[in-house]
């Protein structure tokens, strides 16, 4: 199988579904000459033309409302945020109307909103966030956060076939620093469905997108100290792996939840919500949650250090956790 | 000075027979205008009786721009109405029961009692439900020529916000990609006067709103709203100049919102000389007398069809009436499509 970037996965599941559906189309900012900001799209026009590969006004409303009509008119649209921070422009769009319109009007709208997401190169307030849990409290959405390649091309394929509304989270910082297998045929890979990243029988991490890795690093220093680390990257956020958080908090009995977005009402309280009241006989230790500090996210290197969880901190609460 | 084009008012009946309407539709207008103030005056009468939950809006005054657009739409053509333009239910054949059902909650009503009021829309018809925030169905109105634009098929969207929604960011952001890539769209602004309690003056400091359409780079048109046959005329002009590829326009249809913002509302605010003024330009009396000038409408023909819409109306109150109220065990249904739904002639 050959190894491709998380980059490159994407964009070849973007291409492969718009080769195999004509429905399929791309709209965004610098999406069509230029091949989005980070290349996403790199020679897509020239493949299908200017009306497949749209390039946009700066116009984020205008990008979802009108996936949004055109997915009502049977197109599969695919637009494209240039940065995740930027969908705060549409958010009416998403919330008031695709979200709405299939419990209300009785009309799906399957829509993918690309966002580039996530910080860990200075990118400052506007061009770092995870605003994924402002989503994935609206009803009517779907939110995905690959952190594979193979699951970054499996779940775009998904998204774009699901007929829902789906926000597709793709981190930054993983674009080419993650390289792996990815199959070349299509697949998909189940919106809804954890995957255990890690085997472990101590302590369980939650978590999902780039940190994912850093969780990684933390369970190998924990594994030099004897303590066995189950890592579950839960892949999408909306609708979330309920069954398979439980399981794993069951059999560890000590869980940390980790997240790249600050921590009031970040997502991580909803699974330690769900852990308290569906598997406190089962635990020996209060849930821990390891997150960004409630501010903007910062630009300067030893600021933004500060404010993204790091493998220490991890570790630092893992150690907590076994020694509880 | 403006810049938009004003509409000249609509004369003889050969004039209308050019634009393509003749005697059985020029009634057929008649009574989709009677249907669409009857269940506006009905349903007034039912919320007063406590039968229609929450609140009711009418468009009393803006039949003549709602049925006329409608008509000059075309079968395959879809558009995105809002809270006054009953008429384009009417005119696309939702049917009143069904419209009653939706006013009272009922689950035969287009949402299954999920949304109320005029917040509706039958797909298959060709029309999307409208949402509170004004105007964000103009982007999607928009999406949906985008759709047609890339499919190269000959068909249209038309796309409606009123004077107040004029001034947020989505109808911008709506006409200028419209505009930019010449989409086969047209945009309706019911001006008729008063967002809410606010003036014109207050929403916009333009001559007239059509005239912002040759900023974005097509035709703006200013129409007497309560002329139905002029309405007509230049919205059918606009929808097969977009469907030809000539893009979009902006259509400002000009009438007096005759009622509060909804029934709560007195509209104290409105200058009761206003009122005068535009209640004798009433847009139903204005067509009737023109229908007995121009086309021989008699007496017996407008009882007729006076009685047939009453009979229709009475009809479908007593049928939305013992239609029944949504279970609560569907309150969780629908939320997320399932992938069957989207075989459909429109999604295949």
């Amino acid at each position: 199988m050959p190894e491709k970037t998380y980059l490159q996965a994407i964009s070849d599941g973007l291409r492969q579904e718009m080769r195999r559906d004509k429905r399929v189309f791309v709209i965004g900012e610098d999406v069509g000459v230029y091949g989005g900001a980070f290349k996403v799209t790199l020679g897509f026009q020239e493949e299908f033309g200017p009306w497949r590969v749209i390039d946009s006004p700066l116009s984020e409303t205008a990008i979802v409302g009108g996936c949004t009509g055109a997915a009502i008119m049977g197109m599969r649209p695919v637009a494209e945020m240039q940065f995740a921070d930027f969908i705060s422009c549409a958010w009416d769009q998403l919330v008031t109307v695709s979200a709405k319109q299939r419990y209300r009007a009785g009309t799906p709208v399957p829509i993918v909103v690309r966002l580039p997401s996530g910080g860990g190169f200075s990118g400052g307030p506007f061009h770092s966030q995870n605003p994924e849990s402002s989503f994935a409290h609206i009803p009517g959405l779907k939110c995905v956060c690959p952190a594979t390649p193979e699951d970054a091309k499996g779940l775009l394929v998904s998204a774009i076939e699901d007929p829902n509304p789906v926000l597709y989270f793709e981190h930054k910082h993983l674009y080419r620093r993650i390289k792996a297998e990815v199959p070349d045929e299509r697949y998909t890979t189940p919106i809804g469905k954890a995957r255990i990243h890690r085997e472990g029988d101590d302590v369980s991490v939650i978590t999902w997108g780039a940190m994912v890795y850093t969780a990684d690093e933390a369970a190998q220093q924990l594994e030099n100290d004897g303590v066995s680390v189950e890592i579950v990257d839960l892949r999408t956020v909306l609708p979330w792996d309920k069954a398979a958080v439980l399981e794993s908090a069951r059999k560890t009995s000590k869980v940390l939840v980790l997240h790249e977005d600050t921590h009031t009402g970040g997502f991580g309280a909803e699974i330690a919500a769900t852990i308290a009241e569906e598997a406190f006989e089962d635990l020996d230790a209060p849930i821990k949650r390891v997150t960004a500090p409630d501010t903007p996210v910062p630009f300067s290197p030893p600021l933004e250090k500060a404010f993204i969880p790091q493998v220490d901190d991890v570790v630092a609460g893992l150690r907590d956790l076994a020694e509880y | 000075m403006a810049i938009a084009r004003e509409a000249e008012p609509v004369g003889s009946l050969s004039e209308v027979r050019e634009a393509g309407l003749d005697r059985e539709d020029l009634l057929g207008i008649y009574r989709n205008m009677l249907i669409t103030r009857g269940i506006e005056e009905r349903g007034h009468i039912l919320y007063k009786q406590g039968k229609i939950p929450g609140s009711f809006y009418t468009g009393r005054g803006n039949e003549a721009s709602s049925v006329g657009v409608a008509t000059a739409m075309g079968a395959d053509d879809v558009g995105t109405p809002l809270h006054r333009d009953m008429g384009v239910h009417v005119t696309r054949g939702v049917e009143p029961w069904r419209i009653f059902a939706q006013y009272m909650g009922k689950a035969d009503g287009p949402t299954k009692g999920k949304d109320g009021n005029v917040h509706m829309a039958d797909s298959n018809l060709g029309l999307l439900a409208m949402v509170s925030h004004l105007p964000a169905m103009l982007p999607v109105a928009v999406g949906c020529a985008l759709a047609f634009r890339i499919r190269e098929e000959r068909r249209v969207a038309v796309g409606w916000f009123g004077e107040g929604a004029s001034a947020r960011g989505d109808a911008h952001e709506a006409m200028n990609l419209a505009g930019v890539r010449r989409l086969p769209v047209v945009f309706i602004c019911d001006n008729n006067q008063w967002a809410y309690s606010t003036p014109t003056h207050l929403e916009y400091a333009c001559e007239t709103l059509a005239d912002r359409a040759q900023a974005y780079g097509f035709e703006g048109v200013v129409v007497d709203g309560t002329d139905v046959l002029a309405v007509y005329r230049e919205v059918k002009r606009a929808i097969e100049k977009a469907r030809d590829g000539g893009g979009p326009t902006l259509i400002e249809s000009m009438t007096l919102r005759m009622e509060g913002h909804a029934v709560h509302d007195d509209a104290f605010y409105v200058p009761k000389e206003l009122f005068e003024e535009w209640a004798r330009r009433d847009p139903i009396e204005r067509y009737r007398s023109w229908l007995r000038d121009n086309a021989d409408l008699s007496d017996s023909e407008e009882d007729e069809i006076a009685a047939g819409v009453k009979r229709l109306l009475a009809d479908a109150i007593q049928r939305a009436d013992e239609s029944s109220l949504p279970d609560p065990s569907t309150l969780g249904d629908g939320v997320y499509a399932t992938p069957e739904e989207l075989d459909t002639p429109h999604h295949k």
